[in-house]
């Protein structure tokens, strides 16, 4: 079963992923679709009583879901490579704008350099590439114990501390 | 200047630990030159020609004579010597050994110094006037908002993978010496008619392939709201921003396919969308920022008569030049800034030894309250000297070769590295300066020439500005041969900032100075009054300059 590197409060730890993608097993009970199926099955996907879950690619545009977000228990977001930075935007408007709070996974080529910059846009699950040392993964989150930006994790930790706000 | 906090300190010696680690499991195999590129790019660190390259950042060009000594010891016992002042006021070493890296950078985290986002596709550093704070014609020291918009922009989690580079620059003053329109954002301090203190904001300059100057986006943002509006636009960019292209990856390109107007109804709705939560500065943390850049003790003083009476005629004379030439004013009564050229015709421009470094911050500490600044121009400024002391003080940087009295003129060149040193380079730039300084050594001929700004790229990416130049010249690749085109007319600051055009076919190197000579001879033809060459070339178009450049060339070929 595939692994996956999980943040709940402030634990982190490695757990089997209970979800499959359509195209892994179209009759799972939790299931993630691409946002061409969730659109075109929309009502059918609903009402089947699933667990859902809905997969965007770095192009598309999250407002395509924001109506739905509280209907959906995940939300993956694909990256292509350590360059590609759209999803901590769509990250990002998800968890401030669209009140989602689902699981929001991190998907594709992540490494654990990045992990640190995704929590903190509020990505509270990664599923790094096959070949990944998840072990190793978990220390990436460890990388600044301080930031000057607020975020969803730890918010605005150097304000904070300036200000005593 | 400002000082670092034990956020500070600890957020930069995390980012040497995660550095370290990151080369470490480079050298190990276990991070492949693919996966290890970014990292270390955002960490200034680029694969040259010869060796790595690592850029420093120098945030609004401000040292204090601490860091420039640490500057001279990473030159002797890391590279080979000496580094180089970028036109981004940063400094790069070309020759230090990969492995070592973390050890030069932990040395600068220990002078409160890093190269976070100094390359790769983030927020690099932020840039502004090198006379902030001394500038008679300021609305206030920017550098406060710099350090602001800087901190903000350091290692922020959503901002770290943007489509390209994003460049910031700001100024408080009219004459624009920050150049903020050939930046990504540009912010100029202004109070609106209420009389308060705030910013307008440009988008979308910048040079590279496709040169654009930066429009106005808003007129008047307040300090309370800048967070949430540079955010929205990062936003934007970050999500709309071009991915397949390199060379169309800027925001300048998405800012001109949308069109300004359309680009801000996408800001602004952005903007409206996360005001309830943007980040916002206290003004506890803007008094804090403000605090550490408040004025040196100055002393009560008159300005003087600086020439009168120094030296021997010999000294006299070159001392006058030299003041003239290379000090600026001051706002307080009895002080000048003073600028240390580094385009003395034995080295390229920008460059500097370890012990000259060491020289500049011994000189700090006796003439300028500790503090050195870089210019976007690649030289070096002391901002406050009292002006009893300028001969003394022009001695002792004659004695190591940082008083020569060009600046604003021909030979004060901005250059990028070139094919000498980058990987990037279609071209070499520094023997084009060798050619220039050889031939133009004559400095009353240089002075009747007046303010000339060239500006010398190696290759289309634009480093050496050379799209902004009065005259401008680009290395280009033909055939696996060096040539050169020649833009004039360009120009990088305030209200006459605008790019150049191209005059014709490009040139071999070794025609450079003769086509320079007949564009000169063009100007003195034809310049009016005090006009520089740069306000003849507007006013005639460039057809006269263009055929006094062919002409003859033509006819010998």
């Amino acid at each position: 079963m595939r692994k996956l590197i999980k943040l709940h409060n402030s634990t982190r730890s490695i757990v089997d992923d209970t979800w499959q993608y359509a195209e892994e097993d179209a009759n799972a009970s939790s299931l993630i679709v691409s946002l061409t199926q969730w659109q075109s099955e929309h009502d059918a996907l609903l009402a089947s009583g699933k667990r859902l879950g809905v997969k965007l690619a770095p192009a598309d545009k999250v407002e395509a879901i924001a109506q739905d977000a509280a209907k959906l228990q995940l939300i993956a977001l694909q990256f292509g490579g350590i360059g590609e930075g759209r999803g901590y935007s769509q990250a990002h408007i998800l968890r401030r704008r669209c009140g989602f709070t689902g699981e929001l996974r991190a998907v594709g080529k992540i490494y654990r350099d990045q992990l640190f910059y995704m929590a903190r846009c509020g990505f509270d699950a990664f599923e790094m590439p096959e070949n990944a040392d998840l072990n190793v993964a978990l220390t990436g989150f460890d990388d600044y114990t301080v930031a000057y930006q607020p975020g969803i994790d730890l918010a605005g930790v150097a304000l904070q501390k300036r200000t005593g706000t | 200047m400002y000082q670092y906090d034990q956020i500070d300190k600890q957020l930069v010696l995390e980012r040497v630990a995660q550095f370290r680690d990151q080369t470490q499991r480079f050298l190990n195999g276990q991070l492949s030159e693919d996966d290890f590129r970014p990292l270390r790019l955002r960490n200034g660190l680029y694969i040259q020609r010869y060796a790595p390259m690592l850029r420093i950042s120098i945030p609004y060009g401000l040292l204090s004579s601490k860091q420039v000594r640490m500057f001279a010891r990473i030159a002797r016992e890391y590279d080979k010597g000496f580094g180089h002042f970028t036109t981004r006021t940063n400094m790069q070493y070309n020759w230090p050994e990969l492995a070592k890296v973390p050890d030069i950078l932990e040395l600068l985290a220990s002078v409160e110094m890093h190269a976070i986002q100094t390359s790769g596709n983030c927020i690099r550093n932020v840039t502004s006037d090198h006379l902030a704070g001394v500038a008679r014609d300021e609305l206030e020291d920017p550098r406060p908002w710099c350090e602001l918009v800087r901190q903000w922009a350091t290692v922020h989690p959503e901002f770290a993978f943007l489509p390209r580079k994003f460049k910031i620059a700001i100024t408080a003053s009219t004459a624009d010496r920050a150049a903020v329109r050939i930046h990504d954002i540009g912010l100029i301090l202004k109070r609106n008619g209420a009389g308060a203190l705030g910013f307008e904001v440009l988008v979308g300059g910048g040079l590279g392939r496709t040169p654009i100057m930066a429009q106005t986006i808003y007129d008047f943002v307040t300090p309370q709201d800048l967070l949430g509006c540079l955010e929205a636009i990062l936003r934007v960019y970050n999500l709309e921003g071009r991915r397949d292209n390199i060379h169309k990856a800027r925001i300048k390109i998405i800012v001109k396919a949308f069109g300004i107007d359309k680009f801000r109804e996408l800001v602004d709705a952005e903007w409206a969308a996360s005001k309830h939560y943007a980040p916002v500065w206290s003004e506890s943390e803007i008094a804090r920022v403000k605090s550490f850049f408040a004025p040196p003790a100055y002393e009560h003083l008159q300005d003087i008569d600086v020439i009168t009476g120094k030296g021997n005629a010999k000294e006299a004379n070159e001392f006058r030049r030299w003041y003239q030439q290379n000090t600026r004013a001051h706002k307080v009564p009895g002080y000048r800034a003073v600028i240390l050229s580094l385009k003395s015709v034995k080295r390229p421009p920008g460059d500097i030894t370890d012990s000259q470094l060491d020289a500049v911050a011994d000189l700090a500490d006796q003439y300028s309250f500790g503090e050195v600044r870089v210019m976007h121009d690649q030289n070096l400024l002391f901002a406050h000297v009292r002006q009893q002391d300028l001969f003394e003080l022009w001695q002792k940087l004659d004695a190591i070769d940082l008083a020569t009295a060009n600046i604003g003129t021909l030979t004060d060149m901005i250059a990028c590295p070139g094919l000498d040193l980058c990987s990037l380079a279609n071209a070499r730039t520094y023997t084009v300066v060798d050619l220039i300084n050889e031939r133009f050594d004559d400095l009353d001929y240089l002075y009747d020439l007046g303010e000339i700004q060239l500006k010398m790229s190696g290759c289309m990416n634009a480093c050496g500005h050379h799209h902004v130049g009065h005259i401008g010249i680009l290395g280009v690749d033909k055939h696996g041969e060096e040539w050169y085109q020649v833009t004039i007319g360009g120009a990088p600051s305030g209200s006459e900032a605008d790019l150049g055009e191209v005059i014709g076919r490009s040139f071999k190197q070794e025609e450079i100075p003769d086509v320079l000579e007949k564009l000169f001879r063009v100007y003195l033809d034809l310049r009016e009054g005090d006009e520089r060459f740069v306000d003849t070339v507007r006013r005639t178009g460039i057809a006269p300059f263009k055929a006094g450049a062919y002409a003859q060339a033509d006819q010998a070929a």
